[in-house]
């Protein structure tokens, strides 16, 4: 069975998106925090099972809702909130804001925001790395928003045909943007769409982190053996807004989903499953958890406080970074 | 020292032997899209390299544009160096998301973290009656985007030695030619050297009016510049610009100063085309050495008609070149054939 050491760290992970994503609430609120903050809270237990089935080599491409990403595949956590800040200090120099998170030194190549447009860019590290023969495995992860774009079936195909090693990572969490899946695609078969193209699916509790990260586990060791590439499915639900804390808190009143289904949710909070599990097999005590709670919360604090006293980037470099000097 | 040998080469084969050269200098070079093993396709471009480098680093693909393009792209984001062809332009359209959101931003939207070393190829492949969807040049879209760069050669020296200089840049190259160039031969060198990105080059000094052209218009504005030094004595001093983004304005400047009058010769539409943009940097940075208005040669603003009839009218020469300059020169209506509205 697991480590007690890796069950720790799982938690730790996800708690510390949580806690990320819910500290940024109020500055965004306060309107300290202009940029688009699509949150990932109730969403954690994905990005920590999916990186924690990968090495530190392995690629990762985000979207929109990329904190937890970041988080999960290690990125720096300073670097994280001064971006969010728009700072100099930022990972991406605030140049990206949070739609634009990136830490190439822990394989993260970048999130964008363009609905499945890094779907294709995945695949290409993963050709690149077949190429190459260097084993490593690329995740795309992206939003059941994007099963509607026809360039998701291009990148299977094409995905397929070279047996690429890349794992196609759909976070479904029922609702592109407003609009609930039913009302998007015919039937909720998302983790099926590969199956015309020879690319196995898997549908996941997206909210159980040993369901996720044994299904990635799985799902790396295929493409690192050559029989890449795979489909998973992960089912979830965003606790927060679209974007923002919460669309109807914010006054545009966009989130339209049924009380009770949000409660529902609630319900199943990945964190909270994961801490009774933690807890019932004595793997944690409250008091650790406490404690790692307050040592993460320290941390966080810490990172908000050096975003604030960061600088801006300087108005004489607006245009550095267009080009790369060769 | 090597010797440098210099034989005739056409355009399509200097091409392929850039792409050769690059192949086996740089392990990350690769050439993916449509048709790469089609002679139909690319002409004779491709010509050797799938069974020099395998189908591994050669790679014909399913008709997939947009997917195929941004797979170019997330591979030179790993530190691959691919060419990403699109045997037509019209078909480019399929790739603007990769292309435009992604590989133009990717650089300055990170804060120079992360880099896309990726050549896009498109190109222009008209007449013939192929009509509006077969036959559209469409460079101008992707100059007017922050962080692309995009070239048009004219000539087989410069086709090899752009090729070259868009594989080595650590940034997104959109490479643009033009199948009316395949078969021209020139003196190419069969060494390796690269043309550099953003300069342009007098191919005729003259004095009394500058022709600023691109692509096959480059070619056709030599033909228009020798006619009418020898016919008309008019010495037409002609810039082909080579690179349209970044374009050289030092060059342009420098000429314009000399001759004061300027012809600018397009490929594409005239509506908010790449020469409006010329246009307007020479009347807002030069306004003081013009001594008379600008005048623009372009294609009317219609979609490309298929009939042999229309097409005579649609695309443009040298003939119509020398008319225009004609009429900038001495104010009047010179007939040189050309009987057409549309000018």
């Amino acid at each position: 069975m697991y480590s007690k050491n890796f069950l720790i760290s799982l938690y730790k992970t996800m708690l510390k998106i949580r806690l990320c994503e819910e500290s940024l609430v109020e500055p965004i609120l306060k309107g300290k925090i202009k940029t688009p903050c699509h949150l990932y809270t109730g969403e954690e237990a994905i990005a920590t099972g999916v990186c924690a089935a990968l090495d530190k080599n392995d690629y990762i491409f985000g979207n929109h809702r990329s904190h937890g990403h970041y988080i999960a595949k290690g990125g720096n956590l300073k670097q994280l909130i001064a971006e969010i800040y728009c700072k100099e200090t930022g990972c991406s120099r605030g140049r990206g804001g949070s739609m634009h998170v990136v830490a190439p030194e822990v394989g993260f190549l970048g999130a964008a925001p363009i609905v499945a447009g890094t779907i294709s860019l995945a695949v290409g590290a993963a050709l690149a790395s077949k190429i190459r023969g260097d084993k490593r495995v690329s995740v795309s992860f992206f939003g059941d928003g994007a099963t509607g774009e026809g360039v998701f079936y291009e990148s299977l195909n094409f995905a397929a045909l070279k047996k690429l090693p890349i794992i196609f990572a759909c976070e479904n969490n029922f609702y592109s943007t407003h609009m609930p899946l039913r009302e998007c695609r015919f039937k909720d078969n998302i983790y099926e769409s590969g199956i015309p193209f020879g690319v196995p699916g898997y549908k996941i509790d997206g909210n159980n982190v040993l369901e996720v990260y044994e299904a990635t586990k799985k799902a790396v060791e295929m493409c690192r053996r050559g029989e890449g590439p795979v489909l998973l499915e992960f089912v979830t639900y965003r606790l927060r807004g679209h974007v923002g804390p919460d669309d109807n808190i914010q006054g545009l009143h966009t989130d339209i989903r049924p009380k009770e289904e949000v409660e529902e949710w609630r319900k199943k909070d990945p964190l909270e499953i994961f801490k009774a599990f933690l807890l019932k097999k004595q793997v944690l005590t409250k008091d650790e958890i406490d404690k790692i709670k307050f040592e993460i919360e320290s941390e966080i604090k810490e990172a908000h406080l050096f975003a604030q006293k960061s600088p801006y980037p300087n108005e004489k470099e607006l245009c550095k970074y267009v080009f790369k000097e060769n | 020292m090597c010797s440098k040998k210099i034989r005739r080469l056409s355009y399509s084969l200097a091409i392929n032997e850039a792409l050769h050269q690059m192949m086996e200098k740089d392990s990350s070079v690769l050439l993916i899209g449509q048709g790469v093993k089609s002679p139909w396709y690319v002409g004779n471009t491709a010509r050797g390299l799938l069974d020099r480098f395998g189908s591994e680093r050669v790679i014909d693909t399913p008709v997939s544009e947009n997917a195929i393009t941004g797979v170019a792209v997330g591979a030179a984001i790993v530190g691959m160096r691919p060419i990403i062809v699109h045997p037509r332009m019209d078909f480019m359209l399929y790739a603007l998301d990769p292309i435009i959101n992604e590989a133009a931003n990717w650089h300055y939207m990170f804060g120079g973290k992360v880099n896309v070393p990726v050549v896009f190829w498109g190109i222009i492949n008209r007449g013939g009656e192929q009509a509006a969807q077969h036959s559209q040049a469409l460079h101008t879209f992707f100059a007017h985007v922050p962080g692309l760069k995009v070239v048009m050669p004219s000539t087989p020296y410069d086709a090899k030695g752009l090729m070259i200089s868009a594989i080595q840049d650590d940034n997104p190259v959109v490479f643009v030619d033009d199948r009316w160039l395949y078969r021209l031969e020139d003196d190419v060198p069969e060494e390796l050297y690269s043309v550099p990105i953003g300069k342009g080059i007098v191919r005729r000094e003259g004095k009394d009016i500058t022709l600023i052209a691109i692509s096959y218009m480059a070619v056709e504005a030599i033909k228009a510049a020798d006619f009418l030094r020898q016919e008309q004595g008019i010495s037409v001093e002609v810039i082909d610009l080579r690179t349209i983004k970044p374009f050289d304005k030092e060059l342009i400047f420098e000429s314009v100063r000399k001759t004061g009058r300027v012809i600018l010769a397009d490929v594409g539409w005239k509506m908010c085309g790449f020469m409006a943009e010329v246009a307007a940097t020479l009347v807002e940075e030069m306004f003081d050495c013009l001594k008379s208005s600008i005048k623009r040669i372009a294609l009317p603003n219609v979609p490309a008609p298929a009939s042999r009839a229309l097409e005579k009218h649609y695309y443009l020469n040298a003939e119509k070149l020398i008319r225009a300059i004609l009429e900038l020169l001495k104010g009047e209506e010179v007939m040189y054939g050309v009987q057409s509205a549309l000018l």
